[in-house]
């Protein structure tokens, strides 16, 4: 009797937020799918079920390889910044725990991440413009004559990179700092005692126990890279100054796509892809940390 | 695993630098000082040149070496900026959007939170599990239908439309009930249904008090997050009075490359106000993002 009366009362205090939630999340999702496998045009009424051929077409769609090739580099480079430098600055934090200056590092580092990314952004263009950059203005000291940094394809996704990174180390810092807070005081004692050196012991010790940290830091830095759009629409645009044409992502291709011809089938064919890697990324970590628990 | 409680850290850090500072003060601490104050500046330079450079005249910003404070202060850029672009009603429409948002996920994180924590019914869990595998799509990939149905529904360049896109928070469900399970025994609510309270008091006059602090923290996760959101405002708002800052920001800056005095400046009155509201909520900000971080 009282479980049938609480019961009910979770059904009834659920339900509306089962309906928005099924009518925002839920219902676009499986829209997603459903439109990859048609020939969906916003300016025809005739809207097909055409199988896998959206996908078919963009492996062989030049826009899109380019885009996926960048957005590939941008979170793979992302990750490769952000790993080391959050696990040294948070370890480094960590150990200065006791000082009064810990909690000014720890913000210091974390601001970055919480600002919002447009003005940010503003701050990067300026300290890479050609012409007007103060990097530019610093690497003329060394003699390296001027470059341009966001016009060049190879140096503008090295900006992005930058960017992307400057935003992403803080997030990490203070998930290691959490990471560092937890591990067992014991190891490090037997180490010291075994008389390991600090690095050693960061190397072989410390390391091998933050992996848990490390691979779910990973991938939350990949899915937000894989979903960089912003970062390129700011600083990569292109000569005539389309916003985010230099740099071409995934997010990017799948609105141009969409809104500018009218493919919404097309693009979101492109969306399930990028749901794919998503979902790839994630396998992965569980199926890493599962084989871990295992051992 | 969950939030590490850091007050208490802090506390027993402070006893013991009361003891062991003289002692520990050495050369390996100063270097490691050195090397995190010199990572802090050059993680915060760019946005102190930023804010720099909305005082500075057009000839300051092109100095080399780049002044930090200027030498002539000016407001001009601002005043520039604030007649010739709505930019108070861009911060107007995100700071009430980005309100709006934060107060739906906080209601619907805390009762669903709640009922998935506490009511062990098979049927519920499973909702549960949909929830939680939803949390993990990222927004872009439902992005284009839901714009459908904002247009649809006729609320494209509007504050609905934009609150379309954050309705709900997958995280702020899951981060909810984590709490929930942590910090409120079943044998209270138990004792309360037993002195005849009903479902709904129990909830508010029980739960939710409990849950000050964890709500605290996902309200701040919440406004940040609609704050700081670009896309989805890109694409619902396409007319000039119904966009975010981050996008009036954007597009502003596509029509001014050069002129990067207003530009600063619009940035810094962006910028500055989202730096010192995280500075006042930093507490609450970091035990959100630690707590939905890590969901072993």
């Amino acid at each position: 009797m009282l479980a049938r009366r609480q019961w009910l009362f979770a059904i009834v205090a659920l339900l509306p937020i089962l309906v928005i939630f099924g009518w925002v999340r839920l219902y676009p999702i499986e829209e997603t799918l459903r439109m990859s496998l048609h020939e969906w045009n916003l300016i025809s009424k005739n809207r097909p079920f055409i199988g896998f051929a959206n996908f078919r077409e963009l492996f062989g769609d030049r826009l899109f390889l380019t885009s996926l090739f960048n957005t590939t580099i941008i979170a793979f480079g992302t990750l490769i910044i952000t790993i080391p430098v959050g696990m040294v600055i948070a370890g480094l934090i960590h150990h200065r725990l006791g000082s009064r200056l810990a909690g000014y590092f720890e913000t210091a580092t974390f601001i970055p991440y919480i600002v919002p990314l447009v003005p940010a952004a503003m701050a990067w263009k300026w300290i890479f413009d050609a012409r007007l950059g103060p990097l530019n203005a610093f690497l003329s000291i060394f003699g390296i004559s001027p470059l341009s940094w966001l016009f060049d394809p190879v140096l503008s996704v090295i900006c992005i990179i930058v960017l992307c990174s400057w935003q992403a180390v803080g997030y990490a810092v203070l998930i290691y700092i959490v990471g560092y807070r937890s591990l067992p005081v014991s190891v490090f004692e037997a180490a010291k005692l075994d008389g390991a050196s600090a690095l050693q012991t960061f190397w072989h010790v410390t390391v091998p126990l933050l992996r848990p940290i490390t691979l779910y830091v990973s991938v939350v830095t990949l899915i937000a890279g894989f979903n960089v759009y912003a970062q390129a629409y700011i600083l990569a645009s292109d000569s005539q100054g389309a916003p985010g044409r230099q740099v071409r992502v995934l997010v990017l291709d799948m609105l141009e796509n969409s809104f500018r011809n009218y493919r919404v089938g097309y693009a979101a064919s492109e969306a399930v892809i990028l749901l794919l890697i998503v979902l790839l990324l994630t396998l992965v970590q569980f199926s890493l940390l599962r084989e871990r628990g295992a051992k | 695993m969950s939030v590490v409680p850091a007050e208490a850290d802090a506390d027993e850090a402070a006893a013991d630098r009361g003891r062991a500072l003289p002692r520990r003060f050495s050369l390996a601490n100063l270097v490691i000082d050195a090397v995190l104050v010199l990572f802090c500046v050059v993680m915060l330079l760019p946005l102190v040149f930023l804010i720099s450079n909305a005082f500075k005249t057009p000839q300051e910003i092109l100095a080399w070496p780049p002044s930090i404070i200027p030498k002539q202060p000016i407001i001009s850029n601002f005043t520039s900026v604030l007649t010739t672009t709505p930019l108070l009603r861009w911060i107007g429409n995100s700071v009430l959007y980005a309100g709006l948002s934060t107060i739906c996920i906080v209601a619907t994180s805390s009762v669903a939170g709640y009922i998935f924590a506490k009511f062990k019914f098979r049927s519920l869990q499973v909702i549960f599990m949909v929830f939680l595998a939803t949390a993990i799509v990222p927004f872009e990939i439902y992005m284009i239908p839901l714009y459908f149905q904002a247009q649809q529904l006729h609320i494209l360049n509007s504050i609905w439309g934009l609150l379309l896109g954050y309705l709900v928070m997958g995280f702020g469900i899951f981060l909810i009930k984590q709490n929930v399970e942590q910090s409120i025994p079943d044998e209270l609510l138990d004792a309360a249904r037993i002195d005849g309270a009903s479902e709904i008091a129990i909830f508010t006059q029980i739960v939710l008090p409990l849950l000050r602090g964890a709500l605290a923290a996902l309200a701040v996760l919440a406004f940040f997050q609609a704050w700081t959101a670009f896309t989805w405002p890109l694409i619902v708002a396409t007319n000039k009075n119904s966009y975010t800052a981050e996008v009036g920001l954007a597009l502003f800056q596509t029509g001014f490359t050069i002129d990067l005095g207003p530009l600063s400046a619009a940035s810094t009155v962006v910028l500055v106000p989202s730096v010192v509201l995280f500075a006042i909520l930093r507490r609450n900000f970091v035990r959100g993002i630690t707590t939905t971080g890590l969901k072993e």
